[in-house]
């Protein structure tokens, strides 16, 4: 219990994907924008996240391993993601479509973020157990709303900022994103796994 | 984005560097531009990979345009896309094995890299062999250009050394060799280089939307 714990703290906060491993700053940039979206995407993200790496586990564990396939992980583990992002894209243009109008560019998008893929292919390498690895998907997910979140609250107020013009847009995103990453580099050494 | 026949090969490869580069412009992909440009020689095979990638799978794409239905185009430029990926990493992992041990985990999630789908559903499917070879010839190039200047100013002021060897005397900004340095490092290039469109070119300076 106590392991599975640590490994939500690493991958959320010490091991954060996007400050410290620098993965899915695409979407990172695009939805923080505005709050609602960067909570929708947060909400979507870390859903799919733990799913695809239970999914992955499976295939990987079940079928890679024993028929010696594991060179093909990078195929096999993006063909699992898209079509689990496609189906979820389905379910939810049913369930929720207010939420689909407001994020659809951003589920499709979903497929060409670097962080869905790299979780499955960072458990793979890892050896994590089953439950290590949707645990380690769940943590990632946290930690990547997270980051929505705070630099989607330091957005709105940048909006009114007096920015210099050539700096307006990404080039200040990301030097917001800098400073906040040099505020999670003191987390690091908090838990060594 | 115009159809190839009234753009010369050059001005497609300067199209690359220049007007739509991948990084600064129409600033796709940007987590490798952070992650692996804290040495000249990481940024450097970065750069190789995304290039060699960009060109075959464009070439590939481009190959193949008629014969894959318009439903399921874009998975299969993804299998394609993995296809070449897998190739690429398992050729590094031989040869360079000592930076693929660094740069392994992004050099698998090139194939997660939106600017080489976005380049092969916007050029390659609807273009000729030849230009579609140019075209990822150009965004290949732009993007190591980009990465190659990066990751340049980062190990010359992070570590005061380029390709680890040392060639400034004085103590270096450590700054810029963390991994927060990265964000500043590309923060700075992207805002000086609209700096020099809004200033030379007329432009508006305005940075791509960031997908």
């Amino acid at each position: 219990m106590t392991k599975l714990l640590e490994l939500i703290v690493a991958a959320s906060l010490v091991n954060n994907f996007v400050f410290t491993r620098y993965l899915g700053l695409c979407i990172f940039m695009g939805v923080t924008r505005k709050m609602d979206t960067a909570v929708g995407m947060s909400i979507t993200f870390t859903a799919v996240m733990v799913i695809s790496s239970a999914l992955s586990w499976v295939a990987y564990h079940f079928v890679m391993v024993p028929y010696h396939l594991e060179f093909l992980k990078i195929l096999v583990f993006i063909v699992i993601v898209a079509g689990f992002v496609q189906a979820a894209d389905t379910m939810m243009r049913k369930v929720a479509p207010g939420l689909y109008y407001k994020l659809g560019i951003y589920l499709a998008l979903i497929v060409t973020n670097c962080i869905i893929l790299a979780v499955p292919l960072i458990n793979a390498d890892s050896g994590y157990s089953f439950i290590e690895s949707m645990v380690f998907g769940l943590g990632s997910g946290l930690g990547f709303a997270l980051a929505l979140i705070i630099m989607a609250s330091i957005r709105e107020k940048l909006e009114l900022a007096d920015v210099p013009k050539p700096f307006r847009g990404l080039p200040i995103a990301f030097i917001l994103t800098g400073l906040i990453a040099l505020a999670f580099v003191g987390f690091s050494g908090l838990i060594t796994l | 984005m115009s159809t190839a026949n009234d753009v010369s090969y050059t001005g497609l490869i300067k199209n690359g560097i220049f007007g739509e580069n991948p990084v600064f412009r129409i600033a796709l992909s940007l987590c490798p531009a952070v992650a692996v440009t804290n040495s000249l020689k990481n940024g450097l095979l970065m750069g190789i990979g995304v290039f060699f990638v960009q060109v075959l799978a464009n070439v590939s794409v481009s190959a193949v345009r008629n014969f894959i239905h318009e439903r399921i185009r874009l998975p299969a430029y993804i299998l394609i896309i993995g296809m070449w990926v897998t190739a690429i990493n398992l050729l590094l992992e031989a040869f360079a094995y000592s930076v693929y041990k660094q740069i392994g985990l992004y050099l698998e999630l090139i194939v997660a890299f939106a600017i080489i789908l976005s380049r092969a559903e916007l050029f390659a499917s609807k273009n000729k062999l030849i230009p579609s070879l140019f075209d990822g010839i150009g965004m290949g190039l732009g993007f190591l250009v980009a990465l190659v200047s990066i990751s340049f100013f980062r190990e010359l002021l992070g570590s005061g050394s380029l390709f680890g060897v040392s060639v400034v005397a004085s103590k270096p900004v450590l700054l810029f060799a963390l991994p927060a340095g990265g964000f500043f490092a590309v923060g700075l290039l992207m805002g000086f280089f609209n700096w020099i469109d809004i200033r030379f070119f007329g432009g508006h300076g305005a940075s791509g939307a960031g997908h």
